[in-house]
């Protein structure tokens, strides 16, 4: 599903040339729940915005689906990022003008889906996270819980394949951070692909595969026995 | 995505900055209806001044004695002689066939007095044509009666003003009026009029030509006004008056017609680039508005970072994102202009109503160049800061909360 091929990620910052990803080879399957490890500044974070194609590798083959997407011009990966994956962040990143309905809404509005369709699904997927009540709420109305979850229904609304996770429990307290990771966990086992990226061992630890990022190379890849 | 959903995505987001919103829309507005108002203004002008020509009277050629021509050159020097207009050359102009009434006209200043009181006035020695000509109007009893032109016979007719100074409530018909060294019997006096190319016909006494000759003890007329057949003769008539001179001065063009038409087309010319000029200067302020719209959107788009990368991480092209912002500076525009337009009505009807004289009109342009200036203002200068959005890195807006 996921094959990344000798991806480097170079960046210069002043006179120093920094390495952020190297040589990196990785070979995810479809269904798979993922954690990526490291301490800051090892690199998963890039890692994670080249599986996004926010960013692009200096060097390597990355295929989703068999497509080489470094190839992709601007507007063909913006289609796939449509289709294809959904994004969490730490910081949820609503837009606060806009409810809690019309935030899961948006990814619709941006692929042209039409209006009458565009209602059902976000109600169904509203209720389907516990926030049909909080629909009418803008994000400053939502507990960080809520604003998540809201996060999350924005992500899967569009039905992709892949869920890209950044830290999603990372603002939260645990209780709510619980209630989120149970959310993902519940995608990972309709067959969405996760990959999260996490310095939170205990969250890493509930996910079937763990990949260990150091200074930009990957130094370990453990997998559970299914 | 849709163009209702589009411009409803642009709508929310300027509801959403309801101050920085409202700023702009009251630049554009102040540029729009300073555009709307001002070519109004310049408008109105050009309608009074073509109304105060219409009250000249119609169809009207001023033939001026004199023509300026460079003389002189190579010796024998001949000196110019420039001849006088006089009541035969008047009288003369009739045979043309595109003329229809013809007043000789001279001008003079005497002291009128009745009674114990004295007033300098001007004196109109003329004919009983130039009632016609000019488009007046008699208040009381008649105008000077037709008949042979070298009699003049001692009658005059007063405007209303010196009528009011000398005779006060007094009906003045009838009574014997001294006139420099001469008597004059007033037969009648005018309706005011106003003004009409700095004459003002209130402050006159109108004689017969015959008798101003011998009251000013000269020969020589200051102008004759010629009222051509219909608007369509004014041209032959101008031809018929310089050839009738020419033959009678000797085959000399030393006469000047100035036809009506010729001089409303010269104020006209004058007073639409006036306004154009007016016009141009307040699309200035429309610049400004546009300068703003830019600072504010490029303000926005710096605001908006994590809101950019977000749409960018959810699927959406660059183009699509530059269009998000462009539809808001337009939509910024076109609300602005629509506010723009209600300020200008509101002006306008204001001019009109304290001052009803001044014939204010909105010009049909004016409006549509103004809302088009906007709307282009807004989509030259909405563009940089929509290519700025169109081009954020998303991982750094992203990065950032």
């Amino acid at each position: 599903m996921i094959r990344l091929e000798g991806i480097q990620r170079v960046f210069q910052v002043g006179d120093e040339t920094v390495y952020a990803l190297r040589d990196v080879n990785l070979e995810i399957g479809p269904g798979e729940y993922v954690s990526v490890m490291g301490p800051s500044g090892s690199g998963k974070s890039t890692l994670l915005n080249i599986l996004g194609l926010l960013d692009r590798p200096d060097e390597g083959v990355y295929r989703l689906e068999t497509v080489d997407t470094t190839e992709l011009g601007d507007a063909r990966q913006a289609e796939v990022r449509r289709h294809k994956i959904g994004f969490i962040f730490q910081f949820f990143h609503l837009i606060p003008r806009l409810t809690a309905a019309e935030n899961v809404e948006l990814p619709m509005i941006l692929a042209g889906v039409a209006p009458s369709e565009r209602r059902g699904r976000v109600e169904t997927a509203l209720a389907a996270l516990g926030l049909a009540d909080r629909a009418r709420h803008r994000p400053d109305q939502l507990s960080g819980g809520q604003r998540q979850r809201v996060a999350i229904a924005r992500a899967t609304i569009m039905r992709p394949r892949i869920i890209l996770a950044d830290e999603p429990t990372g603002n939260l307290d645990r209780t709510s951070g619980k209630d989120v990771v149970d959310t993902i966990e519940a995608l990972n086992r309709e067959g969405l692909t996760v990959v999260m990226v996490t310095h939170d061992p205990e969250l890493g630890a509930r996910t079937r595969r763990q990949v260990q990022i150091v200074d930009g190379r990957i130094r370990g890849d453990r997998r559970e026995a299914p | 995505m849709k163009p209702g959903d589009l411009a409803g995505f642009c709508v929310r987001s300027l509801a959403g900055y309801p101050l920085r919103t409202g700023l702009m829309l009251l630049a554009m507005a102040i540029g729009v209806a300073s555009v709307v108002v001002l070519t109004s203004l310049g408008e109105g002008a050009r309608r009074y001044v073509a109304r105060e020509f219409t009250s000249l009277g119609t169809h009207l050629l001023i033939v001026l004695p004199g023509r300026s021509e460079t003389t002189g050159g190579p010796p024998p020097l001949l000196g110019e002689t420039p001849r006088d207009l006089t009541v035969e050359d008047a009288e003369a102009l009739r045979r043309g066939s595109a003329v229809r009434r013809v007043a000789p006209i001279m001008v003079g200043s005497a002291p009128v007095a009745w009674g114990g009181l004295e007033r300098e006035v001007t004196i109109l020695g003329s004919n009983a044509e130039l009632y016609e000509i000019r488009d007046l109007a008699m208040a009381q009893g008649r105008f000077l009666p037709p008949g042979d032109i070298t009699r003049g016979e001692a009658v005059c007719v007063l405007g209303h003003k010196i009528r009011r100074e000398l005779f006060g409530n007094a009906s003045p018909l009838g009574a014997w009026v001294r006139v420099g060294q001469r008597r004059f019997r007033v037969i009648g006096v005018l309706a005011p009029k106003g003004q009409a190319l700095g004459l003002d016909m209130s402050d006159v006494a109108v004689i017969p030509v015959a008798a101003a000759q011998a009251l000013f003890n000269s020969a020589s007329l200051f102008r004759v006004l010629v009222q051509a057949r219909h608007r369509d003769a004014v041209a032959r008539a101008k031809s018929a008056v310089l050839d009738i001179l020419r033959t009678r001065h000797d085959g000399e063009d030393d006469v000047t017609v100035i036809t009506q038409d010729a001089l409303l087309a010269t104020f006209d010319r004058i007073l639409t680039a006036l306004t154009l000029a007016v016009g141009g200067i307040a699309a200035i302020s429309l610049a400004v508005a546009g300068i703003l719209i830019m600072n504010v959107m490029l303000i926005a788009v710096s605001q908006r970072t994590a809101e950019i990368g977000l749409l960018k991480a959810l699927g959406a092209p660059p183009n699509q994102i530059q269009r998000l912002f462009l539809g808001e500076a337009t939509l910024l525009s076109l609300a602005g202009a629509a506010v723009g337009l209600v300020l200008a009505a509101g002006g306008v009807i204001g001019v009109v109503k304290a001052f009803p004289v001044f014939p204010m009109a909105v010009p049909a342009w004016s409006p549509l160049a103004a809302v088009g200036v906007s709307l282009a203002t807004g989509l030259v200068f909405g563009v940089l800061p929509a290519r700025r959005a169109a081009h954020l890195d998303p991982v750094t807006a992203l990065s950032r909360r």
